[in-house]
This record gives C-alpha cells, sequence and structure tokens, in this order.
C-alpha cells in the first residue's frame, strides 16, 4: 500500500519572480534566484513511500532537507505540491488548521532537529509525551500514565525520569522523548530529521538501533532526514539525494552506496569513506 | 469622543469625586458617570460576550478614578447596566464592608442614583471580587465579577497572540499537560482558584480568582454571570443555564474545598465557604467568607441558601448539588500516586 504520495513539492522563501525554479538547482549551483533573491529550498520533489518503508534523505547542509521534512509534518506551509496520505482526503498540504492538527496529532509524528522545536522544556519528559494523547482527547489519567510509562520503556527512557523536567535530560533522552511522542498516538508516518546530529557518537548508535527495532516492531513508514551517510545507510530502505533543493539521484540505499550513478553522489560518497 | 473623565476633571479618586458629588448630586455629572458613548461601547461588548459564551471580548476600557486592576472593568460593566431601578450590591471577597466594595457601592448610588443593598437575594447587580453568594441567585439578577487575569491559557504560555490562536480552534492540549503534571506533583489536582472551566463545551475559560467552591454554581445558573477585566480591557460571560465544566480526569475528578469537622465561629454554618481568622487573643477560628449570608444564618440557622426561591432544591454548588465531589482537606496531600 502507499502511504504518501508526494507530487511536484516545492519551498520557496520569500517573494517569488515566477523565475526562481527555473533559475536555480544543480545546473546553476544555487539555491537562491539571482532575479528576486528568493530561496528555492526545493522544488519538484516526487517520491512515494509504502507500507513499512523508510525513506532516507541524504544532502549536504542547506540542500532543503529540513523544509522537505517540516512540510511533510504540516508543520510548514508548502509553496506548491500536492500530497496524499492514505487516510486523508484530497492533498494534506492544504488541510485548514483544525485538519493539520488532527493529522499531526493522530497521524503524522515529527521528531525535530532542534529540540525546542519538539518539546517543551520546562514540561517534565513524562508531561511532553502525555500532551500528545491528550490532544488526541485522552482523558484518563491512570491509561495516560500507563501509556507514557511503556513509551518511556520502548524509548529506553528510564521510568524513574519521567517526572522531571524536560531541560534535565541528556540530549540523547532527549531526542528519545521526541521519538516517543511521535509514534505515542500509532501514526502511520514518522518523519525523522537530523535524529542522532548533535549526540555522542556512543549515543548516537544506540538511538538509531532504538529506533530500527521499534521501526521494525510497528512497521510504520519513516521518513529520515540526515546530511549523515551512516544513519542513511542504517535506517533507510530506499534514498533520495538532494542538492541546491533538487532531487539528484533516488534509489535502493545499497545501490546508491555501491554504485552512485550522479557525479555528485559519488564524491559524496567517496568523501566519506 | 469624549472622554470618560472630562466630567470629573479634577477627581483623582474615588474619595475625590465623592467630595465632588456630595453636595449637588447629579449635578454636573453624567447619569452613572460614565458617558454615553461609554455605556453604549460596554454594553456592545457586553451582548457580544453573552452571543459567545466565554470568548473573551475586547472593550474600550477607559480610565476610572481608581486605579486599573482595583474592579475598574467591573465598574464600568456595573455602570453601564445599572438604572434608577436597581438595587446594587458589591461584595469584595465575600464582604460587604471592605473599603473598596463601599466606595464602588458609594459611587453608583451618588451618579446613578439607584439603592444600595447588602442582601444578595434584593440586589438586581451584584458586583463581586472574587466569590459568589452562597444565596442561589435568580434569572432577574446579574453577577458582575471583576477579573485580574482574563486568559486561562496564560498559565501555560505567556503569549497572547498563540493563546488566541488555541482558542479558535479549541486547542487545550497545553493546559491539559498543565493539570496532568499537577496531579503527577500532588497526587489530585490542586488549583487554589482561578480554576480552568470550558463554556458550553467550546471556550475555556478563567472564572477569575474564585474559590473552586462557587465554580459549580457556574453551571447551569439561572443569573446571567458577566466577567469584567478593566485593565486587560476585555468582558466575557456566561448565559444562564450555559454549561460550565471544570477541566478534570476522569479518574481525577474536580474537587471543591472542605472544612471538616468546621463550623462557622460566628453562625454555626457547616455548608458555606469558611476562612480561617485569627481572633484577638491568637486564636485561630473559621467563619463564613460570605458576612451578609453569615448574619443571616445568625437569626435563622436553618435558612436555607434557596430560602427566597420557589422549592429548596436549586443546585448551587457544595451541599446543594450531589454531583459536587467533596474533595479532600485542604492541608492533605490526599490522592494515591499511580
Ligand atoms: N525560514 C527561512 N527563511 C529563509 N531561508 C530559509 C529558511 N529556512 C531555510 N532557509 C534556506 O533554505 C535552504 C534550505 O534549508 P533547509 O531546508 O534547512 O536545508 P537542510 O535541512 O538541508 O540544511 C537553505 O539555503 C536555507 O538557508
Ligand atoms: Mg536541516
Ligand atoms: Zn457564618
Amino acid at each position: 500500500m502507499t502511504v504518501l504520495d508526494v507530487a511536484n513539492l516545492t519551498k520557496i522563501y520569500g517573494d517569488a519572480c515566477g523565475e526562481c525554479v527555473d533559475n536555480t538547482g544543480p545546473s546553476v549551483g544555487d539555491n537562491q534566484c539571482p532575479v528576486c533573491g528568493s530561496v528555492v529550498a526545493c522544488a519538484d520533489v516526487d517520491f512515494q513511500l509504502h507500507d513499512g518503508e523508510v525513506l532516507g534523505i541524504v544532502g549536504e547542509s542547506g540542500s532543503g532537507k529540513s523544509s522537505l521534512a517540516e512540510m511533510l509534518a504540516l508543520d510548514l506551509d508548502a509553496t506548491a505540491g500536492d500530497a496524499r496520505y492514505h487516510a486523508y482526503d484530497g492533498n494534506m498540504l492544504s488541510a485548514d488548521y483544525q485538519a493539520r492538527h488532527e493529522l499531526q496529532n493522530q497521524h503524522v509524528g515529527m521528531v525535530h532537529q532542534h529540540v525546542q522545536d519538539g518539546l517543551e522544556l520546562s514540561f517534565s519528559g513524562g508531561g511532553n509525551v502525555a500532551e500528545k494523547l491528550l490532544a488526541a482527547g485522552w482523558r484518563h489519567y491512570g491509561d495516560i500514565r500507563d501509556r507514557v510509562e511503556s513509551l518511556f520503556r520502548e524509548t529506553e527512557v528510564p521510568v524513574s525520569r519521567m517526572d522531571d523536567a524536560t531541560e534535565t535530560y541528556s540530549g540523547g533522552m532527549q531526542r528519545r522523548i521526541q521519538i516517543a511522542k511521535a509514534i505515542a498516538n500509532d501514526p502511520g508516518l514518522v518523519v525523522l530529521d537530523e535524529p542522532t546530529t548533535g549526540l555522542d557518537v556512543s549515543v548516537q548508535a544506540r538511538v538509531l538501533d532504538m529506533f530500527r527495532g521499534l521501526q521494525r516492531e510497528q512497521d510504520v513508514a519513516t521518513i529520515v532526514v540526515s546530511h549523515d551517510l551512516d544513519v542513511i545507510r542504517l535506517l533507510a530502505d530506499r534514498t533520495l539525494v538532494m542538492r541546491h533543493g533538487r532531487v539528484i539521484e533516488t534509489g535502493l540505499t545499497d545501490r546508491i552506496m555501491e554504485d552512485p550513478h550522479h557525479e555528485y553522489t559519488q564524491t559524496l560518497i567517496n568523501s566519506v569513506i | 469622543m469624549t472622554d470618560g473623565r472630562s466630567v470629573v476633571p479634577d477627581a483623582e479618586s474615588v474619595d475625590d469625586l465623592l467630595d465632588g458629588v456630595a453636595d449637588d448630586g447629579l449635578a454636573g455629572y453624567n447619569y452613572a458617570y460614565l458617558d454615553e458613548h461609554t455605556k453604549r461601547e460596554v454594553r456592545r461588548a457586553t451582548l457580544k460576550a453573552i452571543a459567545l459564551p466565554g470568548h473573551q471580548v475586547p472593550f474600550a476600557s477607559r480610565e476610572m478614578p481608581l486605579a486599573r486592576g482595583w474592579g475598574t472593568g467591573g465598574i464600568q460593566t456595573s455602570l453601564s447596566l445599572l438604572g434608577p431601578e436597581d438595587a446594587f450590591k458589591v461584595i469584595d471577597q465575600g464582604s460587604d464592608e471592605s473599603v473598596n466594595a463601599a466606595n464602588i457601592r458609594r459611587l453608583a448610588s451618588r451618579t446613578a442614583d439607584v439603592e444600595t443593598t447588602t442582601d444578595a437575594t434584593d440586589a438586581s447587580v451584584i458586583q463581586t471580587r472574587h466569590r459568589i453568594p452562597e444565596e442561589v441567585l435568580d434569572d432577574d439578577q446579574i453577577l458582575v465579577l471583576q477579573v485580574p487575569i482574563t486568559d486561562p491559557l496564560r498559565r501555560v504560555d505567556g503569549s497572547d497572540d498563540a493563546n488566541r490562536r488555541r482558542h479558535a480552534h479549541k486547542n487545550y492540549s497545553k493546559m491539559w499537560v498543565a493539570l496532568y503534571e499537577n496531579v503527577v506533583e500532588y497526587g489530585e489536582i490542586k488549583l487554589s482558584s482561578r480554576y480552568p472551566v470550558l463554556v458550553d463545551d467550546r471556550y475555556l475559560m478563567d472564572p477569575s480568582p474564585i474559590p473552586r467552591w462557587d465554580v459549580p454554581k457556574l453551571d447551569d445558573a439561572d443569573n446571567l454571570c458577566l466577567f469584567a477585566a478593566g485593565r486587560e480591557a476585555r468582558i466575557y460571560a456566561v448565559p444562564p443555564h450555559t454549561e460550565v465544566e471544570p477541566l478534570a480526569f476522569k479518574d481525577r475528578q474536580f474537587q471543591v474545598e472542605r472544612f471538616p469537622d468546621q463550623a462557622c465561629a460566628n453562625c454555626g454554618s457547616e455548608d458555606t465557604f469558611l476562612t480561617e481568622v485569627e481572633t484577638d487573643d491568637g486564636d485561630r477560628r473559621y467563619a463564613c467568607n460570605d458576612t451578609s449570608f453569615c448574619e443571616k444564618r445568625r437569626a435563622n440557622p436553618d435558612l436555607s441558601k434557596a430560602h427566597h426561591r420557589d422549592g429548596n432544591d436549586h443546585a448551587w454548588g457544595p451541599a446543594t448539588d450531589p454531583s459536587v465531589p467533596d474533595g479532600p482537606t485542604e492541608n492533605s496531600e490526599g490522592g494515591e500516586r499511580e
């Protein structure tokens, strides 16, 4: 089953002149329109995401990954494009506030690159996760506690820390709390933006292992965005390579890693090895 | 547009103003102190507030001869409602006798020519700070509550812009998290006042700093309740027979204050909101907070809170309404942790 079908997804920051997309991209070597100065964060992105699949989006900093992720998590307005989500009737990018909140609460979980975009640091860790349940209408305190506790176990955060303020958590724990929050209502789609950036290498590996286990167990369709090829290699079944706001190569992750077609992808992979 | 102050250019306080009117009564002042334009503006906001129960409606709050935050919103609302036929009662935390209550009452009596009363059953308009009377209000009475902080969401987010968006979309999950954290900390919901309520299943509302004891009285009341904030220039309303539901969990219910084994030291009542008072010899005793009802109970200990109404079974908060759950005592931790 196709969980998500995205066509022509575009984000332009600034007052677009109409020529922005033609004036930017890999062929030009820039994402800023020379005529009007607008930034084409991403343009004409097409892909499909299937049941249980993990799609990786890789590219250097500024290539448009976060803009893409935030539009799909309905946190950022798209300039143009169409995104069909299996449980929503119509283009979810043009959902009104009410429908958007419903989608975010029940269907699309997001793990933000910057923790303050994803968590209320003054709330307890448990409170942050509980918010998702409360937003979805949970009104039984005991049930909420039980659910939060089991989400803490699933994401391997010590249950003893559940009632401590989130700002006292380590970076790794905060990332796990975001994941717990993202999956709290059994969403059909999870979007992870740079899930390991800013974490110690040893912590990175454990967060990724935890998420991989969780993802396989729950079979949830996932989009993982990273500038780190190792993260993509570990998690993604299929990968999009982005540069200057465009997808320049698409394929199975193994194929892309072993036999990159695009010259840029080759440099990207060679520079890591 | 007429400035509200222009009618009494020299008045800097209620006392000044009252000195000015002491001799010549209404001469030189507009009826009910405010100019007609201001009164119309307040009435318009009031009508809009009644049409959208629990929704905060902005109004052009005027300078009044007392500092904002001292009931200026309530005064403007009362003065725009009062006519010469009205009987006006003013209470400050249950007492008719506070300086502020007495000043507001005198201002209304001298500029609007209204009767004043301390009897809640006689008043057609009751202005109050932080209490709802113990006696059941009727459908021909209006309660005007003074409000310091209008938005219940300010507890969880200081941004009024973000909060307005939340109200527009009935997005109250942040408030629910605050209640969740409250239960985590205390085992029960422990908010002493300004208890958040959902009005007509639509708008989250701050009922003003009334005790929890008074919150159930707002639900399906016969009378109109108006809430007015001068400093924040907002009016909101709970029209008669509107559903008002305190936020709570299914397994952590809203509870009112309890005073186990305590009775009013003055009248012996056990079904009223009591406050602790210290006597001259340092003893601590409980006494009715609603002083005018306490006086009636002293004369008649069996007087029902609905004595003036047909039938005695009016639901009016604790001890009159079986659906209002008793809370644990004020100083106990109560409830058990999960
Ligand atoms: N709010 C914004 N306003 C203007 N430009 C932005 C904004 N956010 C991102 N950009 C620009 O859009 C481009 C893509 O950014 P982003 O989506 O964050 O890429 P990535 O996540 O791959 O680093 C960059 O050139 C960035 O500077
Ligand atoms: Mg990014
Ligand atoms: Zn008494």
